[in-house]
């Protein structure tokens, strides 16, 4: 058992044990503080800065998803520099990426009041949809560089490391080596990427063409008649 | 294209097989030198090799910049187009070449090419500061600093970049200014030879009575390091002098090194007694591989005189173009054969620094100092400066001075009595400690030159930056040169730097080209403050400092109806 402290949080005195999280501290008195690149399966790593909070002496703004409750902490969750954070982070994001698969965000920006025109004539990153095998496809247009993809390929899940970043910065893209095509990558196909991906960047390939009209039974043929030709090369 | 003979691979590749991951940018520097660029079956024999993902073999080779995964020139033309070079024409330079050689910055030359290595003649390509602000404009040339170049006489310096010293007193850089000072000429590791037979508590305690202070930018205490890394469990530990001097219109550490590499070297005997170290690392820029074989040069003199390879010993490591990785937990990354990217802190780098062990990273100047402490003792030391800013200080003076170059005094003259010596008279604005810093006016002539009053007044002494723009310069086209370095510099780990520095290049450039929208001016506050507030790292919590101290400070550069 680990100590308990007890801290402050929008005014609410908060007891929790002392290994929480401020984000899970915040969560047991049903307080509830956006998060867009955090997930219960990957390590964190503070990436997205839409879970800052304001703690009292501090002179930044802190990730709760990482920052642990301190006894007497005192945090605010929605101050005015935190929601201005936030909403500036989310119309940055609508400037940048495809969000029309990302319901979560799409409704935090409904309630920061986050408009999407925001940044006009922005640079936004355009890549064109890489299909190169039969299981997922790649739409990097929608990526938000959440990392969670390269996380569960690598050390939090399958000990792969088909994908790692290209580029750095506004540039960065994720990748495989020289770009190679998944099947000539390491992948296993595990399928651990695709489940993680919270903007529909990584989408199962029957997913995508049911979207896209065909019929259950259209695609059924269409995989069995790709194995059929495999075989017969 | 001819094929690629990866046979001379194996042997190139010999030297860094042990090192592991850690391996990885010293093996891509060595691969990249033989065979000009790195082709995907160099770089998967590299990841092989190692025993490292190709994957992750790719992410590093595309982070850094100097390391190229397409053919370049045999000739590597890098020109600086930051302010300080900026205002010595480098625009024009860069036109020239260009045009001259029939290319647009960033390409290569289609031929002629060299049969035998498939290499094409030359690239030309824009380069972020390359340390060399007092003798602009500055070009490096494969490994060489071209400076002080003139397209009207066609002249240039090319080599060894000649240290320029001014200043009130000569104490960091009393070997500084000449040739590289020999361990004949520098003498004896005295202070180090003093700092054996005190107790490692005794030492530290020295550094905290003079009360040093990091001269990287951050100013925090070193002793406070120290002490952190000697109290830290465990007997694997390190001390990491940090030479990844990249902040725009810095070169202190370039002249400390180069002329006076002892001085650094015997700092980190120091801290490694100090802290109970085995292993030392000096990181060095990449822009300044013509330091490295004088490093690895003193280092050999060092080992020869019994200083170094007995109970510690010091490896240089070179970066590849990562302004990041002069933050100091994105400098253990690299190390570790990884890509740039900032650590989350805590835990801090002296329980958890380099390779997870605790670490002592201090700066060039910070480490000179060192030896002078100890020599002297506090009392000596502390005759120069103030209460809260003892000792001497190192200002790099650059723009538009009659005289710029390496400035040392003792913490305490004022900025005025600085100018006065650099002969400039008149100024609209000067850049105060660097890109990540803030304008001054002359308003802040009077300012003391120490810490405290600095603080004061808004301005951080950063990397000890003096920028000065005359009245005729137009900042918007500064800022937009900072916004363009920052733009190029985020290593877009966290989204307020790696989307913000994109969109406030893209105002700042609305703002210098006179489109600027309605709404700009708020824009450029909000991605400002959140990118000051929200950043994870030092880079970008300071990507618009300057930006945010302009509209402060000159408020019509920025406004929307005027154009």
């Amino acid at each position: 058992m680990t100590d308990e402290i007890t801290l402050n949080i929008d005014g609410q005195e908060v007891t929790v044990e002392s290994d929480k999280t401020l984000l899970d501290a915040a969560k047991e008195v049903g307080i509830d503080i956006p998060t867009i690149c955090w997930h219960e399966a990957t390590t964190s790593n503070g990436l997205c800065r839409i879970c800052v909070v304001e703690v009292e002496g501090q002179r930044l703004l802190q990730p709760s998803c990482i920052v642990r409750a301190g006894a007497g902490m005192k945090v605010r969750t929605r101050s005015e520099r935190v929601v201005r954070a936030r909403k500036t982070i989310l119309e940055m994001l609508a400037s940048t990426m495809d969000l029309s698969e990302s319901p979560e965000i799409l409704e935090m920006m409904n309630e920061y009041g986050a408009s999407s025109e925001r940044f006009p004539d922005a640079e936004r990153r355009e890549i064109e949809v890489k299909d190169d095998n039969p299981m997922y496809l790649r739409d990097y247009s929608k990526c938000l560089l959440c990392w969670r993809c390269v996380q569960v390929c690598a050390d939090d899940a399958q000990y792969t490391y088909a994908i790692n970043f290209s580029g750095r910065g506004y540039e960065t893209e994720i990748g495989t080596f020289f770009d190679r095509t998944i099947p000539e990558s390491t992948c296993v196909f595990c399928g651990q990427c695709v489940g993680v991906c919270p903007t529909g960047a990584l989408k199962p390939k029957r997913e995508f063409l049911l979207e896209e009209g065909m019929s259950p039974e259209e695609i059924t043929v269409m995989s069995s008649g790709r194995k059929q030709r495999k075989k017969m090369g | 294209m001819s094929e690629i003979d990866l046979t001379p691979l194996q042997n190139i590749l010999n030297p860094y097989i042990p090192l592991g991951r850690s391996g990885l940018l010293p093996a891509l520097h060595a691969a990249q030198k033989h065979y000009g660029w790195l082709s995907q079956p160099v770089a998967a024999e590299v990841g092989k090799a190692l025993n490292i993902p190709l994957a992750d073999v790719h992410g590093v080779i595309e982070f850094y910049s100097l390391f190229y995964n397409e053919p370049v020139g045999e000739k590597m033309i890098r020109v600086c187009t930051d302010p300080a070079c900026a205002l010595k024409g480098a625009d024009e330079l860069l036109d020239h070449l260009c045009s001259h050689h029939k290319i647009e910055p960033g390409q290569t030359t289609p031929d002629p090419f060299d049969q035998a290595q498939g290499r094409p003649a030359r690239t030309i390509e824009r380069s972020p500061c390359l340390g060399l602000c007092e003798q602009a404009p500055a070009v490096l040339f494969n490994d060489e600093a071209e400076t002080n170049i003139d397209l009207q006489t066609g002249t240039y310096e090319l080599g060894r970049p000649p240290s320029v010293v001014y200043g009130t007193i000569r104490e960091l850089t009393k070997n500084c200014g000449g040739e590289t000072t020999s361990l004949n000429n520098y003498g004896k590791y005295t202070a180090f030879m003093k700092a054996q037979k005190m107790q490692p508590a005794d030492v530290i305690a020295e550094i905290k009575a003079a009360g040093l202070v990091g001269r990287g930018g951050a100013a925090f205490p070193t002793a406070i390091k120290w002490e952190g890394a000697a109290n830290a469990e465990g007997d694997e530990k390190y001390v990491i002098c940090n030479a990844d001097e990249s902040e725009p219109g810095t070169f202190k550490d370039r002249v400390l090194l180069l002329d006076d590499p002892h001085s650094t070297i015997e700092g980190m005997c120091i801290a490694a007694h100090a802290i109970g170290a085995k292993k030392g690392y000096i990181y060095l820029r990449g822009e300044y591989p013509y330091i490295l074989p004088v490093l690895e040069n003193a280092l050999t003199e060092a080992r020869e005189a019994g200083y170094l390879g007995g109970t510690f010993d010091i490896e240089v490591r070179l970066g590849a173009g990562a302004y990041i990785c002069g933050e100091e937990t994105a400098l253990f990354e690299s190390i570790e054969g990884k890509r740039g990217f900032p650590r989350i802190k805590p835990p801090f780098p002296t329980t958890h620094g380099l390779f997870g062990k605790p670490t002592v990273i201090n700066n060039v100047e910070t480490l000179c100092n060192v030896p002078h402490i100890i020599e002297k003792g506090t009392d000596e030391y502390r005759k120069l400066g103030t209460e809260k800013s003892s000792g001497p200080k190192l200002f790099c003076v650059s723009g538009d001075v009659e005289k710029p170059g390496l400035y040392e005094i003792p913490f305490g003259m004022t900025l005025r009595e600085l100018l006065e010596m650099a002969g400039c008279e008149s100024f609209q604005a000067i850049l105060f400690g660097g890109a990540a810093g803030a304008f001054a006016t002359p308003e802040h002539l009077d300012v003391k030159l120490t810490f405290e009053d600095l603080r004061e007044a808004g301005l951080p002494l950063g990397s000890g930056v003096v920028m000065v723009f005359d009245e005729t310069r137009d900042l918007r086209d500064v800022l937009k040169r900072l916004g363009k370095f920052f733009a190029h510099e985020s290593c877009g780990k966290c989204y307020p730097c790696q989307i913000g520095t994109q969109r406030q290049a893209e105002i700042l450039d609305r703002i210098v080209d006179g489109k600027i929208k309605v709404g700009d001016i708020e824009r450029l506050k909000d991605v400002g403050w959140t990118m000051t507030d929200a950043s994870l790292c030092g880079l970008g919590q300071t990507a618009a400092s300057a930006v945010l101290s302009a509209m402060k400070e000159f408020p019509d550069l920025f406004v929307e109806s005027g154009k």
